[in-house]
Order: C-alpha cells, then structure tokens, then sequence
C-alpha cells in the first residue's frame, strides 16, 4: 500500500520523465554544438521555458514532502515548526477596507467579545448565507444567518468546516512559476505581452475556465472580457454538476429553469433518488427546516382533535426511491432501494400510473409500492411533492416536472425561477469543447479560476494529458492550493479564501448575498474578481472595487452607502429573490428507457458526503466527519449491498477491483444495509495526490473511471475481488441495537397510529425520584438549571452539529489510525443504527453529547474530583485537575467521554492558533474531554444579563450544535423555567431519557422518532 | 591497677530449658535485676526473669484509634466543610464511602506503632552494649543460653554471685565489664 | 506463641523440618547461603537475564512518559487495559506472602516458619510492581500526588467517593504494613548474621540492620506481642487489600463488573495465585540452595491444598457470577455472559476456565500433590489463568458495555507486553538479590522448630 503510494506520487512529481527534454538530451543537445556556440546554446538551453519545465519536473518543488514516508502527524509538525520559523506568528491582519487604527481601540471592538460578520459560503454556485464570528479580526466560528430565508440560522457541513480551509496551512502561498517563488508585479508583466497579443486576434487564444459562476459581479466582469476579446471563450466545469437538471429543465420547458421546493405545504414527499436532507442539494438547509416542521406528531395530534375539517395527517409522509442509501432515505416513512438506471422506469410508470387508473399497470418492480404512491398523491393533489435527484438523467426531471404538473403542485409547492448558475451551459459539453480546442492548438493562454479539473475531469477527456502535453504557451492556475492542476500550469495565483475577499453570490433562491472579507488574505491571495479584473484590463482593482463598483450600477443613486452598508449588515442585497415564473411544459412524450437486465452490476458516483468533491480533501474536520450512513471517516470504500457481497463471497474491508471500459480502480468494500442489488456506489474526490497533509493519499481515487458519456452513473462495470484486506476508520462498528440477547431500546420509534393508541410509548419505567437513600441536591433553589431535549423526529443526520461542536470547542483532529483504533476526539456524535431487513433496513439516527446525568456516574469515581456537579446541574469537567485514570470513561454507560491518548492539539502551527476559540481550554496529552452545553457560552451570557441584571432570556442561549441544527432538532435551556422551549419538550408524552434504568437521570433527553407510514403498504 | 566498673556476671547454658531453670532459681534466690539471653524466643523466660508489664498492646491501641479517627475528620472535613461540592448527587458526607480509608488508616497507624513502638520500649536501636564484650556473648544468637545478673542488684557481690551461679552448672562465667 | 507439637504427629507424613538438625547447624546451614558460600554462575545467569528485562521495561515506561499512554492498545470504551489487568494480578499475587505470615501464624501452622520470610520477600516485590502500573496508567503521572490529602495553594482535595483513591491507601498501607512485618521479622536474623560475619562490611550492615539485637527475654517478649499484634492487623489489611482492589469494578456500573461477588472472589483469587507464585519459587530455590530438608514436603502439600480449596472457591465465584448474569433477566448482564461464551474474547475465557477451574483438580491426586515439577507446572498454569481472569474481568466488561454504537475492540501493543513482561523481571531481579543478601528462611524461628527448643519440665 505505502509504497505503491510512494510511487503513485513519484511518477506524479515527475511525469517528464518519459517524454519532453530531459537531461539526457539536453546534454547531447549541448554536445551537438562546439566553439562559441556552445554558450550561446546553452544560454538558450537554459533560458528555453521548454528547458526550465523540464527542470522543474526533474527537480520539483516540494517533490520531497510529497516523497517522505513520515506520517502525517510527524509532517504537520514539520511544516508547523517550519511555518513558525517563517515568521508567520499569528499576527491578526485587518480587512484593508475599512481601515481601523489599533492604536486607539475601535469602539465597536471589545477584546473577549466577539463581533459577528454576514457574508456567504459557496459551493457550486449555491451560496449558504452565515454570520462568522470574529475576535479581534479573527474569525473563528461560523454560524447561520437567522434572517436570511436559505439558513434560518442552520448552516451546512462544508459551510461550517470552511473556517479551518481558510486557515489551512496546506494552502498555497505564493504566486508561482513553475513552483518557483514569484511577485504580482511578475505575473503581470509575465501576461501583459501575451494578453497584448491577443488583442490582434480578439482573443482567440484565450480560454478562461471556471467553476459555475453564480456571482453576478464575477459573470459581469467574465462577459466584459469577452466584449474586449470577441473570440475568446469561457468554460464553465465543475464534476459535481447540475447538467442534468438542466437539461431536464430544457426537455420540459425549452429553457434552463430553476426548481424550489416548498415542503412545509407538502403533505407527500417523493424523492427520486434525491438527497434534498444533506449539504450538497441546493437549499437543502432550508429544505430540512421545512421537512422538520411538518414532522411533528404533536401538531397532527392536535389537528385529530381540533380540527375535523382535515381527517389527512399533518404530518407529512415521505417516499424515497434510492439508489444508494441516504440520510433522506433514512427518514423515509417508506423507502424503495432501485438501482438508479431503473428509477427513471419507475418515474415514467408513475406518471403513467396517474394518468391512468392504478390497475393497469404492466407489473414492474415495485409495483405495489408504485401503486401506494400513485394514489397517495391523487388524494394529495396540489400538497405533494416529486423531487428528482442531481445525478438522474434529464428524462427523470422532465418527468418529474410533468408529474408535478399534473398534479397541479406547480406554484403551491413547486415554485420554477430563472436558474441560480449565471452562465448555464452544458459543463461537460462545455470541457469537452475546451479539451478539443487545446489538442487543436487553439489555446494560447489558458486561465483556470478556482477548481481542479487535472484531477476531476471526465477521465475520457484527459484534461491532464493535454494540459501536460499540448504546448499551450501560457497556462495560469488560480487556486486554493498547489493541487494536481497547478502543477502543470507554468503559473499559479494563489487564491484568496472567500472569507480573506470580496465577492457576491447567490442562494438557492437566488437571493444574492454579498461576500466581505473577515481577515486581509494570510498570504496575501488573489481572489478570482482581481484576477479577472485584470483580464478586463483593469490591472490593479481590488475585489472591493469590483463588487461594489458592479452594485453601484445595479444600484445607482444617493443611498448606495446606506444600501450598501444594510447589504452588508443583513447579509444579502434586498430585491434580489428571484421571482417564482410561470414556463409552458412543452409535453414531453415519455418514452420506457431501454430496460437494464436486472443483473447488470451498476456503478454509481456520487460526490462524497464529507469532502464533496475533492475540494475539501485537505480539512481534517471534514475528513474526520462520519459519513452519515456508514460513520466512515477518512476514506471512501466501495458501497455494496449484503445480497451482492454474499454472492461475491466479500466481507467488509475486502479489496476489490472495479474496471470499466478498461480503466481499473481497486478499493475496499464497505456492506451497506439497504444498498440496491447488483450495483455499488463510488464516492468521488478521494485518492488526491497534491491535496496536502490531510487530504494527499486518502481513499482512492474514482474519476478514472468516470466518463463524460456517464458522470453519475453506468451498468457494464466488472467487479472482480482483488484479494487482501484495507483497513477502514468507521467510528461505529456496530451498528444496529439488536444484541444476541435482544435488542436494547436505545432509539424508541413508533408509528403515528401507535402514538395516537399508546403516547407515552417510550418511556421506559424510570426509576421516581424519591426512590433514593441520599437527599437529592436542591436544584430547585438554582435559577438555572440546564437542559438538553433532542427530537429524533426532526434529526435527520445532517452532522452539522458535529462539525459545529468541532469548531466552537477547539476538537482535535487525530487521523485516521487513531479513528480505526477508536479515538476519534467528536464531543458530540451521531449515532446511525438500521433494523429489520438488511436489503432495506428501517434507520434511525441519534445524536448524543454529553447526558449531564444528575447522578453521573463519572464524577463518583474521580481520584481527584476533575469531574464534579455545577449549582445549574452540569457535569463539569476540570481539565487542568485531571489526571487521566480514565475511570469516568468506563463508568460512563453513554461513552461520551473523549481522552486525549496523545497529544492530538496541534501546539505549533500558528495558523491553528488563530483559529482557535478563545473562549475554550485548548486541551493537551493525558486529559479527559467532553460536552459541556458549551458553557463558555452559558458563562457570557449570565455575565451579560447580571450586567443588564435581568434573567437569561429563553433561546437568546444556544449551544453550538443546536444553534448550527437546520431542523430544530436540538433545543437547550433552563429546565427550571417551566415556559422555557426545553420544559415544553420534556413534557411531551414521547419524551424519554437514554438508559433511564441506570437512573443516572440525563439532563439531556429524546423525543422518540415518529414515522407516518401509509396504511396501504404496512405488511 | 585500675579496675574497670563491672556491668554484671554472666553464665553461659546450652539448652533452653536450663537457662529458664536458672533464671528461676536465681530468682528464687533473691537476685531482682537479672535478665536472660536466647537465640529464640523461649517460653516462660520473661516471666521468670520477672518481666510482667507490656506496654506494647496499649501502644498499638492508641495508634489505631489515632489513625482511624483522624482519617474520618479528615474527609470530613474535606468533603462536608472545606470543600463541599455536589458530586454525581452523593450527599457530601458519605460516609460509606469513607469507611475504607478510616479503615486502612487505623491498621497502618497501629502497626507503625506496634514496630516501632515495640524497638522504643526496648530502646532499640542500641549499637553499644556491655553484653558485647563478652566473647562468647557472640553464640547467644546461635545456639547459646545467657544469663545475667546485673551489679546494680542489691545482692550482686563480685564473689557471692560467681559462686551462685556456679551453683547453676553453666558452661562457663563471665564478668560483664560496662 | 506457636509451640512446635513435636513436628512427626502433625497431621500427615513429612515433617516440617528433617531431623538430626541442631541450633547450630540450622544457623550454619541458613546463614551460609548469605555468608560464605561463592555466588554461583547460575545466579550470575538469572539474575543478568532478570535484569534485562528490568531494562526493558524501563525503557518501555521510558517512552510511555515521552509519548503518552497512547502507545498502549488501550481506546475508548476500553480506558483500562494491561496496566490495570497487571496491576490487580500482581496484588493477587502479593497475597499469599502476608496470608502465609500473618493468617498462618495466627492459626498457629508452625509450618509456615520455613516459607514465611521469602513469601514476604515475593508479597513486598509483588506489590512493588503492582504499585507500578497505577502510577505510569495516568494520562499525567507527573501529577500522581495529587491523589494524597495535602495541603495545597489549589485549596482542593482527593475525592474519598473514588475507589481509586481507597485504593492509594489500601495498597501504600499494603506495602508498608508488609514491609514493617518482614523487616522486624529479619531483626534477630540480622543479629544472628552480624555475629557470623567475617567481612568487616557484613558486619557493620548487618550490625545497623540488627540495631542492637541481643535477644534479651524482655525484648523477645515485646517483640513477640508486637509480632502478633502486626499479624492481627495484617490479616484483615490482606482481606481489606484486594476487597478494595475489587470495589475498582465492582462500585462501576460497568455489566460484568457491578457484582456483589467480587470481593471475597477476588480475595479467593488472590490467595490462589499468590500460592501458586510461593510454589514457583519454592521448588527451584529448595531445589538450587539444598533446602530440602527446611522446606519439605509437607510444605509443598499444604500449598497445593489451599490452591485446590481457594481455586474451588474462584470456581464458585464463576458459577455464581454466570448464573446471576442469566438470572438476573438484565439485558446487559445477560449479554455480557453471552459476550464471554460467544464474543470475540471467548477463547480467553475458556482458556481461563481450563486453567483455573479444570487443571487445577489434578490436585486431587496425591502423587501431583507430593511430585515438585507437577506442582510447578501447575502453579505456571494457575498463575497464567489468573492473569486471565483479570483480562476478562477489565478488558471483555469493558469492550462490549451499555450502548451498541460505542462498543470496540481492545488489541494490546509490543509496549503493553513490553512493560508486563518488564515487571517479571523486576521481580525476578529482586527476588536473585534477597536471596543473595539475606536469610531467606527465618532462622530464629527454624530454631523454634527443633525438638530441644522445648522447656521441658
């Protein structure tokens, strides 16, 4: 394994190797000539930019880190230590603009109070609007923007991990050539004679690529290059793509549109294979919001007995046809494993099936499933809902639109608007395109904005070969990091991180926010506004002239300053939501796909639910973050399902070998519980070779055998086991609660029915109070006391909370041998447990922090009293107190607790020291850990409310993770206060506390799940 | 010539049980300060060198009652004064929980004493001791039998005790010098 | 105190100590171990290999304090691995050395004076690497004190609830007490070995070490009672010791560790394998030094019948503990036997069975009994299967306990079995230099035992 890494790398590092000058021939070519030449030649040798490619790949920057065996840790501290050398202590450095003077202290800045900035986080075009949390100019947490309609104050992982990818001492640093250390002042003198040049021939050597562009500023500034350079043109490519939608969209409409989603009316949810409830799916923050809130038995309860005039639930239900199992899937009330080439059957028999009447069906897979939903959603017509998924073909989504149509859910749930992506062309046509123009020799200067298309491209294309081997004169690389495709550009722009820049961009609703700057760029970064600024021939612009010069036009008049000041504060510019249209469908006829043979092994890509696509390979967050179904960190097995491993004679951890159209990866399996037959999911972005400490070397990499012609998904795959095992970090081995001496009622669900017969279902005979020979403590007397309720109904398995946690608290991040051992450091986690049928199990998810127990077992054991009981009923933990016997750990029945085995805190790195919360004990080596209801925040808060001396207001106090939970799922307050929000959940009747018979009496307590199945399917 | 002051008389036995014969004997004859040496411990030779009280037991008790009290106020007065705290909801003073350490504070404080009260009462540690220089003192903690009468007896006379205990059949006498 | 009946009508055969022996010959033939005779290369040899491992586990520790307790295989949920396991074997073992001297004397077996003085040695060197592995377990041991009530500028204090802090003062009230008993025990021997002594240094040592003994009948009196008072008190502190050592699991709500059972199975275990330690170095040293005749036969029976009762005992603590487990009707208490029977650690566990429960009953036989290798292979079978039992009792409690989602795995690293393996060589090491330098038999009591001891009337 490690030396075919090794080698993987040094290939990489040197890929001149085999073809171009090399030494050798430079010799000879030097030895040809004789007398004064010689020199001359060898001036020119040298001075031939052919010449010094050729050393740079000989002698590659860096090539040695990439080369060394050290482990990963060991190198972090290397390039900590070195970093610390460089000088780089963390000296804060404000936004230039505007400029404060810190020799008298602004007002509005108080050292210890933090200042929360709006600005937004995008990916792949969305934005997630989020206020960032500053200390002294120092952003150190990102949270949700309550008042912005796409989060609500709920956040999505990637947004939420993104402070620790600006910090990221991985990122590239300098303006490069050919890896070696340049100025601005040289790259622009490097371009103006090329750029100059191209004015001749209007551009038509010039190629920009970017990733989607949702940034109205950015689309202005690209189309006013093409207006100065007629011929040249602008790619858009990102592997994580919307093509199909909108192709979709075209089928149904003849144009590219936008869909939204309205759940909170949708009594019926159909998912075609859409994950709509993880970071990823556009507005998926707001969606879980929605989803969450007509998930409340209480309020259908309440309907049974008010309100006659609605017999239907109001609760809503939720079909998911899957190809692959999700964290939507998991909340499904009724879920339908399909393998993806066959949804778009199911999608055209459902339509079918609702034009006609439901007998008539020719029998299909999933008949009697298909015929429940049909008249589902004929009782449910203009409340119901079909979304298709991203990666379904476009003949899934006009389908998908017509049934909706049809059901007349256009403009009550389903709302059409123009589409979010500035620039909405085929992506992969549009490579392709570019691929073709550079093996023609057309390209004479290629700008790649942002993105990674050597290592992400469709592997037909080979973008990598021809960027390597077509001799375009000029390639110019703007990126986060040193990556795959920076290393076969002769220049590299280091990119500034979106919270060191300007910039505007857009929410799924087409809200547009602007993005400011928290920090002037650690390493003084180009955003793609300056660096396109100066394609447009406007050299030196800052990014802040740019956007705000843009919104000036948009916005001209006297109050720009006041509008531009309240964009800013609000977080994002009023007027810009697109409004909902009304498109023609063009009737699309449709016609039955050929039909797969139910035996043909499919191969499904997918992007990976922690590091997307690859571009977030290097945060240690992300890569730690259990994957929501699997708890798979740090890696990205093959998924595949128990009927196809058992016949394939496969355990988990096996290694097998995927080939497809002669290309051939081999990875290991991973046996996921409700994965399709005869198909395996594949997540991208993994196998990176130039990511970083974190991200180099992890997982495999499966764009090799992604072709343009099939992105997401393809039948004709041949899987062959490979023999040998590869260890996988899963941070749940065991994942269901049946035990061989009977299932532990760990998570308590119930159907609606039964929850209307038996309410107090899931509470389990706790042991009363008084049952007791100690005089419990007086917690009435306290004027807080702190609770924990979280809804289990509502959780959908998001992880935001985790990654939260993980931020607001300064976790550590231990990698991947520490995980497989089991000492992942996650204060909080999220437990996923499937029942019942291993093809298609019933899953649940639980997250759990600390219980609180007010008779906590972990405190009666401590030596040394490190653990001990708050007057407002926390378990605190002293760390400076601690000695490290553990014992609190194993008497913990939660196994919450978390010890710090090594020295997992990174010490040296100065980047990390900025990152760091400052209101939050940075632990070391020997100490135990654990959730402490964030009382950093608890502490500000009464210090705030003594100081206004009042009491703390209900919700004005949000931990971490219920402040980061898009669903509402975790609610925290003083249990004291029977109004408080906490009180009234813990009165419901399905409220019940974990292990409640080791009367340890948690604080925090569950909801149980409530599933609302459809009476027609129950077996 | 000076004579050097003489410590007592001392006579040699070989078994056990004549050195306790002797030992009555010359406590029936009158002699008070005498005292006996053995290898071993040998039954009933304290008594009739006239040895009764031991302070030793009562040592020992004080100890006890002095460790285990004290280390009951200790944790109480850590867990219920100084430093009170609600730990997993136990009432501050448990005191189930601090049986054991009173426990084990009694039985460590009673056998310190026991030691070392028990070298106190003997005065030991004693390097020098008139008893050591007698030769043949060196067998007594080998297979020979001492007795002693000591010249601070009223009834010690140089001449009366040799013969008395010549009377005895030892192996051999020795004048004890101090 | 113990009177020796003449030593032939002592319930069965072999005497105590073989006869034609004198005061003075016992005294020669003791004292010369230490004495005269040339130390031979086979010590020379032991003792090197025993020193190496001490090295060894020094490193190991070594490294331990650099790196952190994460080198061991220890994780969540199992905190406690080796260390702990080790740590309640060796108490086990240090057992047998205070029953031997205290409880024995007590119930006057006057056969206990010849094997009484090195199953101290063996209690105080056991408890000494047992002592170890609680301190270098900590994730801080640099902090250690802080488990001691003392005044400090922090105004905090231990919390007495913990029984890891009963266990500080169990187990330091342990050695002490043990150490005190053996030292006033060897005083008379001292007195006895520095008028031996040629050497002008043995002389000086040993005369310090004797403080002045002379065996005056007032001294041997005091000393007796405060001998038999230590006793007294020794003998609940060594039922006290591993009673606490339980309430480390047993005050858990861990399954598999919250049983009432523990303390006198534990005190039972420990018994056993601590006499199964006596016999290991019993047979070779009778064996090397030519102590037949102190140490017999009779010795080597009575040892194997308090291993065969005690081990009865130890296997009725397991048949109680299962049962309970299947009685209860607690869905974890009845996992964790399912986990012992089925889960990944069940082979432990009837290796464990096998060696403390069924090999054991060979005991029964009377020519096992009586034959030294026997007893010596047995003995290495018992100890193995009490380190067992404390593996299953730590790590298999721990690895599968309340919530399905957070069980794991526990594997041990070289360093765990480095540093284990280091603590047998400490103590080997220690054992080579007690009975180099000092009378590993109790010579003032062997005089004891001889007929002519007696008073006759």
């Amino acid at each position: 394994m490690e030396e075919e890494k090794n080698k993987r790398a040094h290939e990489d590092v040197c890929p001149g190797k085999k073809h171009k000058l090399d030494l050798k021939t430079a010799r000879a070519q030097v030895a040809e000539t004789n007398g004064p030449e010689y020199w001359r030649s060898l001036e020119e040798l040298a001075g031939s930019s052919e010449f010094q490619e050729m050393m740079h790949r000989e002698f590659p920057k860096g090539a040695s880190e990439w080369l060394d065996a050290v482990s990963r840790r060991g190198f972090l501290k290397l390039m900590g230590a070195s970093l610390a050398l460089a000088g780089m202590t963390a000296c804060t450095k404000q936004p230039l603009e505007p400029i404060v003077p810190y020799v008298r202290q602004p007002e509005e800045v108080i050292p210890g109070r933090p200042m929360f900035y709006a600005t937004a986080f995008t990916l792949s075009g969305y934005a997630s609007p989020i206020l960032v949390e500053s200390h002294l100019y120092r952003p150190t947490k990102i949270e949700g923007n309550e008042q912005h309609p796409a989060s609500l104050g709920g956040t999505d992982v990637f947004a939420q991990a993104s402070i620790l990818g600006m910090y990221d001492p991985d990122r590239s640093q300098t303006i490069a050539y050919l890896g070696d250390v340049r100025t601005w002042g040289n790259f622009l003198e490097a371009i103006r004679g090329p750029l100059s040049a191209q004015k001749a021939v209007q551009g038509a050597g010039i190629r920009i690529l970017t990733r989607t562009v949702s940034s109205p500023a950015l689309a202005d500034q690209l189309r006013s290059v093409l207006k100065l350079y007629p011929q040249a043109k602008w790619h858009v490519y990102e592997p994580v793509n919307r093509d199909n939608v909108l192709e979709g969209a075209r089928m149904a409409f003849g144009q590219p549109v936008e869909t939204q989603y309205r759940l909170e009316n949708a009594d019926v949810i159909v998912s075609l294979d859409a994950d709509f409830l993880y970071a990823g799916f556009p507005g998926s923050t707001r969606y879980i919001r929605d989803f969450a809130k007509r998930r409340n038995p209480e309020a259908e309860i309440a309907h049974q007995y008010h309100d006659e005039f609605r017999p239907e639930s109001a609760m809503s239900r939720l079909y998911v046809v899957e190809s692959t199992p999700s964290s939507t899937g998991a909340k499904a009330d009724h879920r339908l494993p399909l393998r993806a080439s066959e949804i778009d059957g199911f999608a055209g028999e459902l339509l079918l099936a609702l034009a006609a009447t439901s007998n008539s069906l020719k029998t299909n897979k999933g008949t009697e499933f298909l015929q429940a939903v049909a008249a589902n959603l004929t009782r449910k017509r203009g409340s119901s809902v079909i979304i298709p998924g991203d990666h379904q073909p476009p003949a899934v989504h006009a389908l998908a639109h017509e049934i909706n149509q049809t059901l007349g859910n256009v403009g009550k749930t389903v709302f059409y608007t123009d589409p979010v992506d500035a620039n909405p062309v085929n992506q992969t046509e549009s490579i392709k395109d570019l691929v073709a123009d550079m093996r023609a020799g057309k390209v004479d200067m290629l700008f790649i904005l942002g993105g990674n298309p050597a290592y992400d491209a469709p592997t037909d294309l080979g973008f990598d070969d021809a960027l390597k081997n077509t001799k375009i004169p000029m390639r110019v690389h703007l990126g986060l990091y040193q990556d795959e495709t920076a290393e076969l550009c002769q220049w590299h722009v280091n990119e500034a991180h979106y919270l060191e820049s300007w910039g505007d961009t857009r929410a799924y609703d087409g809200t547009v926010s602007i993005v400011q700057p928290l920090i002037a760029p650690l390493y003084g970064g180009k955003s793609v506004y300056e660096l396109t600024a100066l394609l447009a021939g406007q050299a030196e612009a800052t990014g802040h002239e740019v956007v705000q010069g843009y919104w000036r036009k948009q916005h001209p008049g006297a109050d720009f300053d006041t509008f531009w000041r309240k964009s800013l504060h609000d977080g994002w510019v009023d007027g810009t939501t697109f409004p909902p249209k009304q498109f023609a469908t063009k009737v699309a006829s449709y016609l039955p796909s050929v039909n797969i043979p139910p035996n043909a092994v499919e191969i499904n890509f997918r992007r990976d639910p922690s590091i997307y696509d690859g571009q977030f390979s290097n945060n240690g967050w992300l890569q730690e973050l259990p994957k929501p179904m699997s708890k798979m960190t740090w890696d990205n097995p093959v998924l595949i399902g128990p009927a196809m491993a058992a016949r394939m004679g496969l355990k988990t951890e096996d290694l097998v070998t995927i080939e497809l159209n002669g290309k051939k990866v081999t990875a290991p399996i991973w046996i996921q519980a409700g994965h399709p037959d005869n198909s395996v999911t594949v997540f991208l972005g993994y196998g990176r070779r130039r990511a970083g400490r974190a991200g180099t070397g992890t997982g495999f990499d499966v764009y090799p055998l992604r072709y343009s012609a099939t992105p997401w998904f393809t039948t004709g795959v041949n899987i062959t086991k490979a023999g040998g095992t590869y260890k996988l970090a899963s941070t749940q081995g065991y994942q269901t609660m049946d035990t061989p001496e009977g299932a532990r009622p760990q998570v308590r669900s119930a159907s609606l029915e039964e929850y209307r017969k038996e309410p107090d279902f899931a509470k389990e005979e706790e042991p009363p109070a008084e049952l007791t020979l100690y005089k419990p403590y007086p917690y009435e007397k306290e004027p807080y006391v702190w609770g924990m309720a979280i809804d289990l109904n509502a959780c959908v398995g998001c992880n935001n909370c985790i990654v939260a946690c993980q931020s607001e608290n300064n976790i550590a991040v231990v990698g991947k041998e520490q995980v497989v051992i089991g000492r992942h450091m996650h204060w909080l986690r999220v437990d996923a447990y499937y029942q019942g049928d291993r093809d298609n199990p019933k899953a649940y998810f639980q997250p759990v922090p600390c219980m609180q127990c007010e008779n906590a077992p972990c405190e009666v054991v401590c030596p040394v009293g490190a653990t001990v009981h708050s007057t407002e009923g926390l378990n605190d933990m002293v760390y400076n107190r601690c000695v490290g016997t553990r014992y609190c750990s194993n008497n913990c029945p939660y196994k919450v607790r978390r010890f710090n085995f090594l020295l997992f805190q990174d010490w040296e790195t100065p980047q990390y020291k900025m990152m760091r919360n400052p209101d939050v004990t940075v632990r070391s080596r020997g100490v135990m850990e654990k959730c402490t209801y964030c009382v950093q925040r608890i502490t500000q808060h009464r210090i705030d409310s003594e100081r206004e001396n009042r009491k703390i207001q209900d919700g004005e106090l949000q931990t971490a993770c219920q402040q980061s939970c898009p669903a509402d799922a975790i609610i925290f307050g003083n249990i004291n206060d029977p109004n408080s929000h906490v009180s009234k959940l813990k009165a419901i009747a399905r409220n019940y506390s974990l292990l409640a018979d080791l009367n340890t009496r948690p604080r925090t307590t569950y909801l149980a799940e409530i599933r609302n199945p459809n009476p027609e399917l129950e077996t | 010539m000076k004579r050097t002051p003489i410590y007592g008389m001392m006579a040699e036995f070989d078994s056990p049980t004549t050195l306790v014969e002797a030992a009555h004997r010359a406590h029936h004859a009158g002699y008070l300060k005498i005292d006996a040496y053995s290898p071993f411990p040998v039954e009933g030779l304290a008594e009739a060198v006239g040895f009764h009280k031991n302070g030793v037991p009562l040592v020992v008790l004080i100890g006890g009652l002095l460790g285990g009290l004290s280390a009951y106020a200790l944790q109480y007065w850590i867990s219920a004064i100084s430093y009170p705290i609600n730990v997993g909801g136990k009432p501050y003073h448990s005191w189930p929980a601090f049986i054991v350490v009173t426990f084990e504070m009694t039985i460590l404080f009673g056998g310190i004493f026991a030691v070392f009260g028990m070298l106190a009462l003997n005065g030991l540690p004693m390097p020098y001791h008139p008893v050591f220089n007698v030769p043949r003192f060196a067998f007594a903690t080998k297979d020979r039998f001492f007795l002693i009468v000591f010249s601070t007896d009223p009834k010690y006379s140089p001449t009366e005790t040799r013969r008395f205990l010549e009377s005895l059949e030892p192996r051999s006498i020795a004048e004890v010098p101090s | 105190m113990d009177e020796p009946r003449q030593p032939a009508t002592i319930n069965d055969s072999a005497p105590v100590i073989e006869p034609g022996y004198t005061f003075a010959s016992v005294t020669d033939k003791i004292s010369s171990i230490v004495l005269t005779r040339p130390t031979s290369n086979g010590w020379f040899l032991g003792f090197g290999i025993a020193f190496l491992l001490t090295m060894m586990m020094l490193y190991a520790i070594g490294y331990l304090f650099v790196r952190g307790v994460g080198i061991w295989g220890i994780t969540i949920p199992i905190g406690w691995g080796f260390a702990i396991v080790n740590f309640v074997w060796w108490i086990g073992i240090g057992h047998a050395g205070t029953l031997i001297s205290a409880i024995l004397l007590l119930l006057r077996q006057s056969w206990r004076n010849s094997i009484n003085r090195f199953a101290e040695a063996m209690t105080l060197f056991a408890v000494a690497c047992a002592g170890t592995f609680p301190l270098i377990h900590m994730g801080r041991p640099w902090l250690a004190y802080w488990m001691f009530p003392y005044p400090n500028s922090m105004n905090y204090w231990p919390q007495f609830r913990s029984p890891l802090v009963w266990d500080v003062f169990a187990v330091s009230t342990y050695a002490t007490i043990s150490f005190l008993f053996w030292f006033i025990g060897l005083i008379p021997d001292f007195a006895t070995l520095r008028d031996r002594a040629s050497n002008r240094w043995a002389q000086m040592i040993y005369g310090m070490l004797a403080m002045g003994w002379r065996g005056s009948a007032r001294h041997w009196h005091r000393y007796e009672t405060a001998y038999l008072l230590l006793a007294g008190l020794a003998t609940p502190l060594v039922l006290s010791v591993h009673t606490v050592v339980s309430f480390d699991f047993a005050i858990a709500i861990v399954p598999g560790w919250h049983t009432t059972i523990f303390p006198p199975y534990f005190v039972a275990g420990a018994i056993y394998s601590g006499f199964a330690m006596v016999l290991m170095l019993a047979i070779p040293i009778r064996k090397f030094y030519g102590l037949e005749d102190f140490i017999t036969e009779r010795h080597l029976q009575n040892s194997a019948k308090v291993m065969l009762a005690t081990g009865l005992i130890v296997a009725y603590g397991y048949v109680i503990e299962a049962f309970m487990g299947w009685y209860s009707g607690n869905r974890y208490d009845t996992f964790t036997l399912w986990n012992r029977l089925h889960g990944p650690y069940a082979p432990c566990y009837y290796a464990l069975l096998a060696c403390n429960i069924f090999i054991p009953q060979l005991l029964w036989i009377r020519k096992l009994r009586t034959s030294p290798l026997a007893l010596f292979l047995l003995s290495g079978v018992i100890l193995t299967g009490m380190w067992l039992e404390r593996f299953i009792i730590v790590v298999v409690s721990l690895h599968r306990d309340f919530l399905t989602s957070s069980w794991g795995m526990y594997y041990p690293t070289r360093w765990d079995w480095m540093t284990f393996i280091g603590t047998i060589g400490l103590f080997l090491a220690a054992m080579f230099l007690f009975v180099r330098i000092l009378p590993m038999i109790s010579i003032f009591e062997m005089r004891t035992l001889l007929p002519e001891a007696e008073v006759k009337e």
